[in-house]
């Protein structure tokens, strides 16, 4: 039979061992190693040839040398004459104050815009709504430096600044605050602080061991909120009420004493986070929304108060949704902190920036931003998901 | 219709009423309510008449800083006077009508390509052509058109010509990555799976400080490739990982029996891809696609990083001026307002295309 013939033939080109989806497998993956491989190593060969030509030795020897630039703004002691080592660790300092303040200040105005955009009030939520699509649809880069031009151009003088109980100064040269004066009377009241704090954290896993025996919520907000206000108060009086600050004040043209938020610092603060609260506040509001109201009436039938409805039933359920998209924006956050470069605060994108134009080591350069920028993603990733898992559905999906 | 019989008098009761019992509804429901309108309403009674006396009563809209600052409002006269400049950037003067009708076609090929009804085959090559059309109008050299190069463009072209070549041109490669990544092949699943992190592990800023530091040395000694066409790359390269993950999504959503169909009727892996799943998955992404389109047009403003005067960075020029410095507010303000329109329409766009495709969806 003629068909039967066809179907021998076709059926034994389909057993050729070129046909089989093993071997071919095995041809593409070469194939894609071997591109690599020929592309990574005219590339390395050219940069080698580019390298000697401009007489730069690779290697990280480099991070020894004198860094020889100043830096305006760090953490650590830091002077021209000290290593490209230091100045990269003060610049990632830098990074990481920017980043841990505007998480948490994004944070907290993306929590209260997303609450007020679900307001019964009409008004609230036009305003929360307005402010979500007029900074979601507009680059960080603009509002960044929308705020500093601010702070720079429209802040008054230092001569005139303005003055809060002589205590506080806002001028185009940031904002000046006391700062406390180490002696032993604010040690006291730190170690105070900190002590409520821990006391606090212990008081509350205790009500949680206590509500599960006997199914009584313990007040364990306001509780803490008077150890942590209360305590330290106390003993700021017991000692005499007696702690030293140092204060701002106007020497020349400039103010000297205390802590100085420079308008880099501000600005760029200003921008991340005027920025990153508007998508945050959307996530906010649909994690809340994906509880369903069911939920909100059954609680209320069973008579918890309106607060405690959102603390014991719909905070829970909705952080499973908020979580995930929110590690998202804490990861964009930090990923917008180079942009510190537009407005010359230096950061470690602009310090590695200015270290690759002295020294010529590039590749160096890039690969400490990149290694550090995945380090920090990676960190970030691996707290959250370890935090959405503690809070996820125990025994479900 | 039957209130049009009714005398006005009466009309206007009820519509007071309405309009009363809304008002209690939606404004005074509660104490609190009550008061949280009262403050609102007041702090906007104190601001709206400041903005409006600032924005048009006092305004100056002639081109004189002087003028401005005796009026003490807004100094629309900074428009008048740089418009140019920030749509244009240092694109040469007399030659400005190129970039103007180059951000025509863009609007019009995004108006075309928006239209569910035009997703043929024959898009992507209209959109190649206008590509290549806006591409021969910038750099010119031909038919009169004296030639440009790529340092002197700016502005909104700069801005559209970077996203929009960013997304069409690392949409081949995503669709690559998102395969590659979801193959049983082990290797080439790694690769795809260390290329995607590793760029969405790394600030786009730190991408195109890398594109403008490093692909010098990475080229072979003599060919220099100029400044605007090593941030492309980078964006490409950059905006291709993330794309690679809203096709893996859209991919995932593929339902098993589709690819047992296509097996089982003996199409080949790539027949199947291409007239089986891709047409499906390819749909259902379109609304990330555009937020993604969104996210690249706004982040080219990083560019300014390293030196291209796109729509932002050329704001800022104008703004440098010492004479018009005092007014960045009215500056920013209608840049913002440029992106604020794109990426307004955009995002209104793609919420339109999702509650289409839920209506798709539900209704088969």
């Amino acid at each position: 039979m003629p068909n039967s013939d066809l179907f021998k033939i076709s059926s034994s080109e389909f057993h050729r061992w070129w046909n089989s989806e093993r071997f071919r497998g095995i041809i593409y993956q070469l194939l894609l190693v071997m591109t690599v491989l020929i592309i990574g190593w005219i590339l390395v060969a050219n940069t080698l040839t580019n390298l000697d030509s401009r007489n730069i030795a690779t290697g990280f020897k480099f991070l020894d040398r004198e860094a020889g630039f100043g830096i305006s703004e760090h953490l650590i002691n830091y002077k021209p004459s000290d290593s490209y080592l230091r100045a990269f660790k003060v610049g990632l300092l830098n990074t990481l104050r920017v980043a841990t303040i505007g998480i948490v200040l994004a944070t907290i105005l993306g929590i209260i815009i997303g609450i007020a955009r679900l307001s019964r009030n009409w008004i609230v939520v036009r305003l929360a709504a307005t402010y979500i699509e007029a900074v979601r649809n507009v680059p960080v880069l603009l509002l960044l430096l929308f705020c500093y031009s601010i702070i720079t151009i429209s802040l008054p003088l230092t001569r005139v600044a303005f003055n809060l109980f002589d205590r506080i100064f806002v001028s185009n040269r940031g904002i000046h605050i006391p700062s406390l004066i180490w002696d032993i009377n604010s040690l006291i009241v730190l170690l105070t602080l900190v002590a409520s704090v821990l006391l606090s954290i212990g008081i509350g896993y205790w009500s949680h061991w206590h509500q599960k025996k006997d199914r009584r919520d313990f007040p364990i907000l306001l509780i803490s909120l008077i150890l942590i206000i209360g305590l330290p108060s106390l003993v700021f009086l017991m000692i005499g009420a007696k702690l030293s600050f140092d204060i701002p004040h106007l020497v020349g043209f400039n103010f000297t004493g205390g802590t100085t938020f420079s308008p880099e610092f501000i600005a760029l603060l200003l921008g991340l986070v005027i920025y990153t609260s508007a998508f945050i506040a959307e996530i906010v509001r649909s994690g809340i929304l994906s509880v369903s109201y069911g939920q909100t009436e059954a609680a209320l039938s069973l008579g918890l108060s309106n607060i405690q409805v959102l603390r014991l039933v719909v905070l829970p359920q909705s952080l499973r949704v908020i979580i995930p998209p929110l590690t998202n924006q804490y990861l964009n956050l930090v990923k917008n902190a180079p942009l510190a470069v537009s407005i010359g605060f230096p950061d470690l994108v602009s310090i590695a920036n200015t270290a690759i134009n002295q020294t010529g080591q590039a590749i160096e350069g890039v690969f400490i931003i990149m290694s550090i920028y995945l380090i920090i993603s990676l960190s970030i990733s691996f707290f959250m998901n370890w935090y959405n898992k503690r809070i996820a559905l125990r025994g479900g999906h | 219709m039957a209130k049009t019989f009714l005398p006005h008098s009466i009309t206007i009761s009820i519509l007071l009423k309405e309009s009363i019992g809304w008002a209690r509804q939606h404004l005074f429901s509660s104490f609190g309510n009550s008061i949280l309108t009262i403050t609102v309403f007041s702090i906007l009674w104190f601001f709206v008449p400041q903005l409006v006396n600032w924005s048009l009563i006092k305004a100056t809209w002639v081109n004189n800083p002087i003028a401005c600052q005796v009026n003490g409002g807004a100094c629309w006269g900074l428009i008048t006077d740089k418009y140019r400049l920030i749509l244009f950037g240092i694109y040469p003067y007399e030659e400005q009508w190129r970039p103007f009708v180059a951000i025509l076609l863009f609007i019009a090929i995004m108006l075309i390509v928006a239209n569910p009804r035009f997703w043929k085959l024959w898009l992507s090559s209209l959109l190649a052509l206008t590509l290549a059309i806006i591409a021969t109008l910038m750099w010119g050299g031909i038919a009169n058109l004296p030639f440009v190069s790529t340092d002197r463009w700016g502005g909104l072209p700069l801005t559209l010509i970077l996203s929009v070549t960013g997304i069409v041109l690392s949409f081949p490669l995503a669709i690559l990555l998102a395969l590659g990544r979801r193959s049983k092949l082990p290797i080439i699943r790694t690769f795809c799976i260390i290329y995607i992190e590793l760029w969405r592990g790394v600030p786009l800023i730190s991408v195109l400080f890398m594109s403008s530091i490093m692909f010098p040395l990475l080229m072979p000694e003599g060919i220099t490739i100029d400044k605007l066409l090593r941030a492309q790359l980078g964006i490409i390269l950059f905006t291709a990982a993330y794309l690679a993950e809203i096709v893996r999504g859209g991919l995932q959503s593929i339902p098993r029996g589709q690819h047992e169909a296509a097996d089982a009727i003996g199409l080949t892996y790539w027949q199947k891809m291409r007239l089986v799943i891709l047409p499906q998955a390819l749909r259902l992404i379109i609304p990330p696609l555009v937020g993604q389109f969104i996210t690249t047009f706004k982040d080219t403003s990083f560019v300014i990083i390293i030196g291209l005067y796109d729509l932002l960075s050329s704001t800022r020029v104008a703004l440098s001026d010492p004479q018009w410095q005092r007014f960045y507010i009215e500056g920013y303000l209608v840049t913002a307002l440029i992106y604020f329109v794109f990426s307004y329409v955009m995002s209104q766009y793609s919420q339109y295309l999702e509650r289409r495709l839920d209506i798709n969806m539900y209704s088969k």
